[in-house]
């Protein structure tokens, strides 16, 4: 049996699964909940400076796009940070933190822009005992507004400037949490990582508008008829997550910096994606709030069953493990030719390769063979392009075959050259050209 | 249990009285918005789709469950009606699992059609409860067009004509217009008076007259309506039923009278079945009355059929619809004798027949079943006699009109479709539609000068 226990900047838990700090850890009701299923930690949710608390609104919080069956694809909020009493919040953490030794707590914070805003929470946080904190830089509504959360984040100045700060008052770790809602993820992380921040965690939620009323022509969720940008999460996000993760973890100047990965987590198997481009952890939220907490279970026995089947001992083997093969474009070997091959036998005849090549790509499937209803790829069309496959409601029905070197591409009429070669070297690039000289 | 159930003989009211309701309620309840959102969402919208090949009226089938998917359903009401007015009532009644469901790349896949009859009833019945009509007539033509029986081809093929402008008069024999819709199908397929429901909607078009009780051969004729109007068309149903040819036949009742007679009942209670009944047959229509026998309340009910399961006409889908009724069904048996003492039935005795060099043979050995009511629904045959008599003869080929590939007759200015005419369609009632649609496009090219007329 693989070991699942986790080991992020020092924070110890029983696996990698942390709830995100959102809704649900917003008090110890839930949290201590979270604990029971068996997560492994929480962010509890970000807490602001001492005084009257936010308010939130009083109509829907949430608005959703929804698959076949209603199935939640993605959700989007205009909550704010916790809207309870400072006070009340570190007494529960403090409690729940004694109660449950082996988990981790961090607490998520976000305060006005300022050295003695955060110099006045931080000892209020580290006295409740807390694993470490979170720097909320990414909540896109509401409170970015108000100078803070993602106004923050999108100015990597100020990012640098607020993780000194926190490096300055607490010996709590630093888990710097970023916005995606900027051009660049790798500029605030470079700046995270310059203040010193023990890590990052990605992605907070993405500006949107999930759907618009048509017969009231107000934004979802509406307001009393209005409605504002929120904070769009769940598994619709994944890939931008992934990506915006794997741009850090490769970078030269944050390589090897912790990343607690979040956006979309939904299973095991999105789990262990995030820890494959490089997260150490993953944060959870949304699947918790479409199924409840019970999910915990599904994802630790399938990371367990998987990390077992790879013949990995740890969760920290697989961590990264993708990382060197997340490369630019231009270092793609162009000498790689695949054909799309369908499965005759599996082939249920809906024609949706055909139609989807006939009319957007390459014409390269047939969709009649000797009047009858056959669907065949045509070698001398076929550019490899993967679309049939991802229209193909058959799994593995069309695979992609690789021509090897040596042997012909029907299509170029040329035979596949056996070696590696990129756009870097290729006669079409006038960048390569020029360079060809001075070698 | 009600006490009439044990009746002997022939008795009405086996049941308790909110029984019958229950009982004739529809064989599938209508799809709510969510669930035909949910039921629409897994068609692939295949390209140059199966199952709109396998369509007789050729909906485009892709096209209307995606306009179910993106929440659309007086655009995929649209949808259908192009190709097929009579849509709602093919949704209840078509036999879906051999035609469109049957070629559904999703009974390929898993053998789980997309059920398309449902997704097409809940889009047609949007429109219709709304009252939605889509077609506005074109200007008058002048032309003044007869169709003899208000059936499904009649009306098809009178909606198409008003649509193109002509005036329409629709002469049918009985007291109502709707032909097999409204007399023939199974009650629980066609519930809340829907086959009236459907003609209401079809001819709220405009143009098109209907005058019940108009018989060919009776009270109108070829001869006559050919010199009234400018054009016929023809398309009447099959109004005779096969023999039995054994002893005692008289004694036996014709499924199809019964059927229609249970229609057009207002009070289900008092319309009387036998405890034990018998049907011969093996098609839809021995289906329909076996079911329909056992609905009312009948004990026992068999279906014989004279040959093995494999060759039943009725769909393995109808065979499992009246095994689940609880109608059994016996195969190789082949009536010899209806049996019956003081004038009433008493059973039918029966050959085991087998195929011999592929000919079908009695074995000998015979069996006798006890029935109070035996009903025969061994086929119907097209009475042709009333449509000759005056002037020239109208061609026919197996007993039925003879037409080309528009549903020309070989009587100038005389068209056929649906069930009266020898084509190579199936006695279907979207068959049927095709046929009365596709007349009235050839007649409209034939008046108005058209290429083809």
């Amino acid at each position: 049996m693989a070991d699942l226990r986790s080991n992020f900047v020092g924070i110890k838990s029983p696996n990698p699964f942390w709830l995100a700090s959102a809704p649900p850890t917003d008090k110890a009701y839930n949290v201590v909940r979270a604990f029971k299923a068996g997560w492994g930690g929480v962010v509890w949710k970000t807490l602001g400076e001492e005084g009257p608390p936010v308010v939130n609104v009083n109509g829907p919080r949430y608005g959703a796009i929804w698959g076949a069956d209603r199935r939640l694809l993605g959700l989007n909020n205009i909550e704010l940070i916790t809207d309870r009493d400072l006070f009340v919040n570190l007494a529960e953490i403090k409690q729940v933190k004694r109660d449950w030794p082996d988990r981790a707590v961090v607490v998520s914070i976000m305060v006005p822009c300022d050295e003695e805003s955060w110099k006045a929470i931080l000892p209020l946080v580290e006295e409740t005992g807390a694993d470490g904190i979170e720097l909320n830089f990414g909540c896109p509504h509401g409170m970015s507004e108000r100078g803070m959360g993602s106004a923050v984040g999108q100015v990597p100045e100020y990012v640098e400037m607020v993780v000194r700060w926190c490096k300055q008052y607490t010996r709590m770790p630093v888990i710097t949490k970023l916005t995606p809602n900027i051009a660049d993820i790798r500029k605030p992380a470079r700046a995270a990582h310059a203040g010193g921040t023990d890590a990052v965690s990605l992605i907070n939620t993405i500006n949107s508008i999930t759907a618009v009323n048509l017969d009231t022509f107000s934004p979802e969720p509406s307001i009393d008829g209005r409605g504002t940008h929120g904070g769009y999460c769940g598994p619709a996000v994944k890939p931008i997550a992934l990506n915006m993760v794997a741009e850090i973890a490769r970078d030269a100047q944050t390589r090897g910096m912790p990343i607690s990965g979040i956006g979309g987590v939904t299973t095991w198997r999105d789990a262990v994606e995030f820890m494959a481009l490089g997260a150490g952890n993953v944060q959870v939220c949304t699947a918790a709030m479409t199924y409840g907490f019970k999910i915990v279970e599904e994802m630790i026995t399938g990371l367990s069953n998987y990390l077992d089947e790879k013949g990995f001992s740890s969760v920290d083997e697989v961590v990264g493990r993708a990382v060197p093969n997340v490369t630019d474009w231009q270092y793609l070997n162009l000498n790689y030719v695949t054909k799309a091959r369908i499965n005759q036998e599996l082939c249920i005849s809906c024609g949706r390769c055909h139609i989807a090549c006939e009319d957007t790509s390459h014409q390269a499937i047939t969709n009649m063979i000797d009047g009858k209803r056959m669907f065949v790829v045509k070698d001398e069309e076929c550019v490899g392009c993967n679309l049939c496959v991802n229209v193909c409601p058959v799994e593995d029905c069309i695979t992609m075959e690789q021509i090897p070197g040596g042997m012909m591409d029907e299509r170029t009429g040329h035979r596949v050259p056996d070696h590696y070669a990129n756009w870097t070297t290729h006669p079409n690039n006038p960048m390569a050209k020029a360079k060809e000289p001075a070698e | 249990m009600a006490q009439g159930q044990f009746l002997t003989g022939i008795a009405a009211g086996r049941l308790a009285a909110d029984q019958y309701a229950e009982n004739f309620s529809d064989l599938h309840e209508p799809f709510s918005g969510h669930e035909a959102r949910v039921e629409a969402d897994r068609c692939y919208f295949c390209y140059d789709a199966p199952c709109m090949t396998a369509c007789p009226t050729a909906i485009d089938i892709p096209m209307f469950i995606r306009q179910i998917a993106t929440d659309n359903p007086v655009g995929s009401a649209k949808t259908i009606f192009d190709q097929n007015i009579l849509g709602g009532m093919c949704a209840r009644v078509c036999p879906t699992e051999t035609l469109c469901e049957e070629a559904c790349v999703r009974e390929a896949a898993e053998g789980k059609p997309v059920q398309i009859g449902r997704l097409q009833r809940y889009a047609t019945d949007v429109a219709i409860a709304e009252g939605v009509q889509f077609y506005e007539r074109a200007a008058p033509t002048g032309k003044r067009i007869a169709v003899v029986g208000a059936g499904p081809a009649g009306l098809a093929c009178a909606h198409r004509l008003a649509m193109h402008g002509h005036e329409v008069t629709i002469f049918d024999a009985r007291e109502k217009a709707g032909g097999l819709n409204e007399y023939g199908i199974a009650a629980y397929k066609s519930t809340q008076d829907f086959a009236q429901a459907e003609v209401d909607y079809v001819t709220a078009i405009g143009g098109i007259t209907i005058e019940t009780g108009k018989a060919l051969g009776r009270d109108i004729s070829i001869g006559q309506l050919s010199e009234d109007f400018d054009a016929v068309f023809l398309g009447m149903g099959l109004g005779g039923v096969n023999a039995l040819r054994s002893e005692g036949e008289t004694a036996a009742s014709n499924a199809v009278d019964y059927i229609a007679e249970l229609r057009q009942a207002r009070d289900l209670s008092a319309l009387p079945i036998g405890r034990r009944v018998v049907v011969i047959g093996g098609g839809m229509t021995a289906v329909d009355m076996a079911v329909q026998a056992k609905l009312l309340g009948a004990e026992e009910v068999t279906i014989c059929y004279r040959r093995g399961k494999e060759y039943m006409n009725a769909s393995l889908y109808e065979q499992d619809l009246a095994a689940a009724a609880g109608v059994a069904i016996r195969h190789w048996l082949s009536p010899k004798a209806v049996l019956t003492a003081d004038g009433k039935v008493t059973g039918i005795e029966l050959e085991y027949t087998r195929l011999e060099n592929g000919v079908l043979a009695g074995t000998g050995e015979s069996l006798t079943l006890p029935a109070d009511q035996v009903f025969k629904a061994i086929g119907q045959t097209f009475l042709a006699a009333a449509l000759n008599g005056s002037g020239a003869a109208i061609e026919m080929e197996g007993g039925r009109i003879r037409v080309d590939g528009e549903g020309r007759t070989s009587m100038p200015g005389v068209w056929a479709g649906g069930d009266c005419v020898a084509d190579a369609r199936e006695d279907l009632t979207v068959a049927a539609v095709a046929a009365g649609r596709d007349a009235a496009e050839s007649i409209n090219r034939a008046l108005m000068g058209g290429a083809n007329g």
